[in-house]
């Protein structure tokens, strides 16, 4: 193994766990079980990935029905449509808030998001107190994030303990008929396709 | 292993196992019922350890209702929780 000096290697700012990946990225390398290149590649696949992919399916599914019924049938080939590659992914499933229900995803495991498509989640997706609380009280935690579902919507929380990648698709807020999709997916935030929140229309009309 | 359908009852299996699990501690031993069936998948649980993961497993969604697990939930019976439940941590319920 090559020597560390940790005067190079180790700055004040950067974590234990920043300093422990960088030595098993070396470590994986040097055995040959990755090379830097592979890492770079992988990096760039992740970078490249972003809520606004999220964003680009939901106003496509709401501006064309059929569209819409392929999304939720099979998110994968629906993606490859507007040409998104999640291939990567085991299984990807886009589940639709409706009047009756609110969808909500968390993993309590660990932090399994749909990264082919979103890219890596927030922070805050894989804190432990995320990832307790959203099973427990996700009515609580939505509040928290400044959203409340209406009265007599049923709230799903989606625990994706194993192979399935959850995407929520939040319903079309009220006065935005005259929107194009591109100004509709600019309403859809990352935090809407997890479900702690929910597009707000524009405030005010132009 | 019994094949499962949806809208079967079922219950989560209340045994330990060391090491790396996919069935949430918090759903051990609760009931809830199949909500489809999600496909089958190398095991994970082994798939962890470097192993093959064969034979494939069966993955279902199972639907619990949260009153059911929680103690003072707050919000409407109709507030369901979804987890995704590999075969071997599911027995039909009733059964010991």
């Amino acid at each position: 193994m090559s020597e560390v000096h940790p005067h190079e290697e180790v700055r004040p700012e950067r974590s234990p766990y920043a300093a422990r990946i960088r030595a098993m990225e070396a470590l994986l390398v040097e055995k040959s079980v990755l090379t830097e290149a592979e890492i770079q590649d992988r990096i760039e696949y992740m970078d490249s990935r972003t809520p606004a992919n999220g964003a680009k399916l939901v106003a496509r599914a709401w501006t064309d029905p059929d569209f819409k019924e392929r999304l939720l049938s099979d998110a994968k080939s629906a993606a490859r449509e507007l040409g998104l590659d999640a291939t990567h992914e085991a299984e990807l499933i886009v589940v639709e808030n409706t009047p009756v229900v609110h969808n909500l995803i968390v993993c309590t495991l660990c932090s399994c998001y749909p990264r082919a498509v979103l890219g890596r989640p927030p922070d805050w997706y894989k804190s432990f107190e995320y990832r307790s609380r959203a099973v427990r009280e996700p009515r609580a935690v939505m509040r928290e994030f400044g959203f409340e579902p209406e009265e007599g919507i049923e709230v799903a929380v989606h625990d994706s303990t194993a192979d399935a990648r959850y995407m929520v698709l939040p319903m079309r807020p009220e006065g935005t008929k005259n929107m194009d999709e591109e100004e509709l997916a600019a309403l859809v935030t990352r935090d809407a396709l997890i479900g702690v929140s929910a597009p707000q229309a524009p405030s005010r009309a132009s | 292993m019994t094949p499962f359908h949806p809208g079967d009852r079922v219950r989560v299996r209340p045994a330990e196992k060391p090491g790396h699990v996919r069935a949430p501690d918090y759903l051990k031993g609760r009931s809830g019922w199949i909500s489809c069936v999600l496909g089958h998948f190398p095991n994970p649980e082994d798939l962890a350890y470097g192993l093959s993961g064969m034979p494939e497993k069966t993955l279902y969604r199972v639907s619990f209702r949260q009153s059911n697990l929680w103690d003072g939930y707050e919000g409407p019976d109709g507030d369901r929780l979804y987890a995704d439940v590999y075969e071997h941590w599911l027995e039909p319920e009733g059964e010991r």
